[in-house]
């Protein structure tokens, strides 16, 4: 298993994307901070770049990245090795170079200009959309056997997530603002992941106070450490979930 | 040593395979025939674990097959169309796959060397002709000295010279008691090399028998006019 993750990572970083990659999010970030005497403006600014872009690029490349190892996984599969094996290591070498790359290119300039509880929540944050956005693409890609559908599909996914996510939430406190949602909320965020990490970023930077009274039921909720290892788990079962589901379906793939 | 028995796979509708149920013993070399789409390849893919089939019992030297996967490490084979990494070099596949076989047999890079791939290490696989990655996909199959070899369409795409060279070496191997499983349309290329004879069609095995059974049944010498007659009859 070890051997083929490394074949996974080195295949990833000759292909240059990833370095790009990294490049692009270094120079944000470090723009954003030089940009701003306030660091945490520029910790604000980099929150909508990490909850926008990151899950974007991570479930387009990762899905790509899957048909493009079409031979590669068909060579594999008949050699003596577990399927679960050859699926896990493609997960992981994924996920491993792009962790890597959120780490060069946005955990260390983090940690330079704002080393505080909030700076360190962001990086968990974002390691973690990276990671289950890869997951999400890979269960995508495997679910269709067309290159262009199965891509058009993880874009879709993003678009619901990132957007069309928020807008039916926002219809639905509208179309019943006379009863009490606020807890409900609570419970409807578990659902999209970047919005859970929206919300642990942004309560972690005591911009709650805007956000009314559902803030302060946000704040209750998501402020207590139970409240916070609760929303970790379920970012860990968003990860979990897709990876599972997509080793039992690639278990029973015809190659 | 491969049993495989009541083996049914569906794709969609269509019925690739049927009920089949085959038995492979050592130092035979099997030529599985029949009309395009008839199941051969499907057939090879559920031995190999590729494809899994809907129901019924692969068993490799007396162990079922389902979830396990170090059978596959007495197996060489050699696929219809070649497909690897596009960015990756002879070398480096040739490479990679020692590295994960880790076998620790004796390498056999003979066919390495008769085919001068030594020569082409450095050239990607996506700038390779058809008959060069046949070339690679042989030398692959061959490379862990396995106990059963599957290879389909071996021939197609190689020219003359490199045929004969994979020609005597299945034969070389044949002798050493391996169980050899070809799929071929050229008949006229297998009557040297095989003992017995598949014959599928429409995802059902129509007969298996010895060559000399065929011989005597047909009362054709050549392969590719007992096949034809047995083709054209539809009787075994």
């Amino acid at each position: 298993m070890k051997k083929i993750i490394k074949y996974v990572i080195t295949d990833i970083l000759r292909n240059k994307i990833v370095i790009v990659y990294t490049i692009c999010l270094l120079a944000v970030s470090f723009s954003v901070f030089s940009l701003e005497d306030n660091t945490t403006k520029g910790l604000l600014s980099l929150l909508n770049i990490i909850l926008i872009i990151v899950p974007l690029i991570n479930i387009i490349f990762a899905a790509i990245y899957i048909y493009n190892s079409a031979e590669f996984i068909e060579l594999l599969v008949s050699q003596p090795l577990q399927r679960n094996s050859i699926w896990m290591s493609l997960f992981i070498g994924l996920s491993a170079s792009m962790c890597i790359a959120f780490i060069i290119g946005a955990a260390i300039p983090v940690l330079i200009y704002e080393p505080t509880i909030t700076g360190i929540m962001m990086i968990c944050v974002g390691l973690f959309l990276t990671v289950i956005f890869i997951a999400i693409a890979i269960l995508a890609a495997l679910q269709t056997r067309d290159k262009a559908k199965g891509i058009g599909i993880a874009i879709l996914l993003w678009l619901y997530f990132s957007l069309l996510f928020d807008g039916l939430v926002l219809f639905l406190v509208f179309q019943f603002a006379d009863y009490p949602l606020e807890k409900i909320m609570v419970a409807v965020s578990a659902l999209n992941p970047i919005d859970l990490g929206r919300i642990l970023i942004l309560l972690k930077m005591d911009v709650s106070a805007l956000m009314g009274y559902t803030g302060a039921i946000f704040r209750n909720f998501f402020g207590t450490n139970l409240g916070i290892s609760i929303s970790f788990f379920v970012l860990i079962l968003w990860i979990v979930l897709p990876v599972w589901i997509s080793v039992v379906k690639f278990n029973k793939k015809d190659l | 040593m491969i049993t495989i028995e009541n083996i049914s796979k569906q794709f969609g509708k269509l019925k690739a395979l049927d009920h089949v149920t085959v038995k492979c013993e050592r130092s035979e070399c099997i030529a599985l025939v029949g009309p395009n789409g008839s199941g051969k390849t499907t057939l090879i893919k559920t031995v190999l674990g590729m494809v899994v089939p809907d129901c019924g019992t692969i068993a490799f030297n007396g162990k079922n097959i389902t979830n396990d996967w170090l059978y596959r490490e007495e197996i060489g084979y050699m696929p219809q169309i070649g497909r690897y990494p596009d960015n990756m070099t002879i070398g480096q596949i040739i490479d990679m796959m020692k590295d994960i076989r880790k076998s620790s047999k004796a390498l056999d890079e003979s066919l390495i060397e008769a085919f001068a791939l030594k020569d082409l290490y450095k050239k990607r696989m996506r700038t390779l002709s058809g008959g060069t990655r046949q070339k690679v996909s042989a030398s692959l199959a061959f490379l862990f000295n396995p106990q059963v070899l599957i290879l389909d369409e071996p021939t197609a795409g190689l020219d003359p010279v490199a045929s004969e060279i994979l020609k005597e070496k299945i034969i070389e191997e044949k002798q050493k008691g391996k169980l050899i499983l070809i799929t071929s349309h050229i008949l006229s290329e297998l009557d040297d090399l095989v003992t017995q004879i598949i014959y599928m069609q429409d995802g059902k095995l129509l007969f298996h028998k010895s060559i000399q059974q065929l011989h005597e049944h047909t009362g054709e010498l050549k392969l590719s006019k007992a096949i034809a007659r047995v083709m054209t009859n539809k009787v075994a």
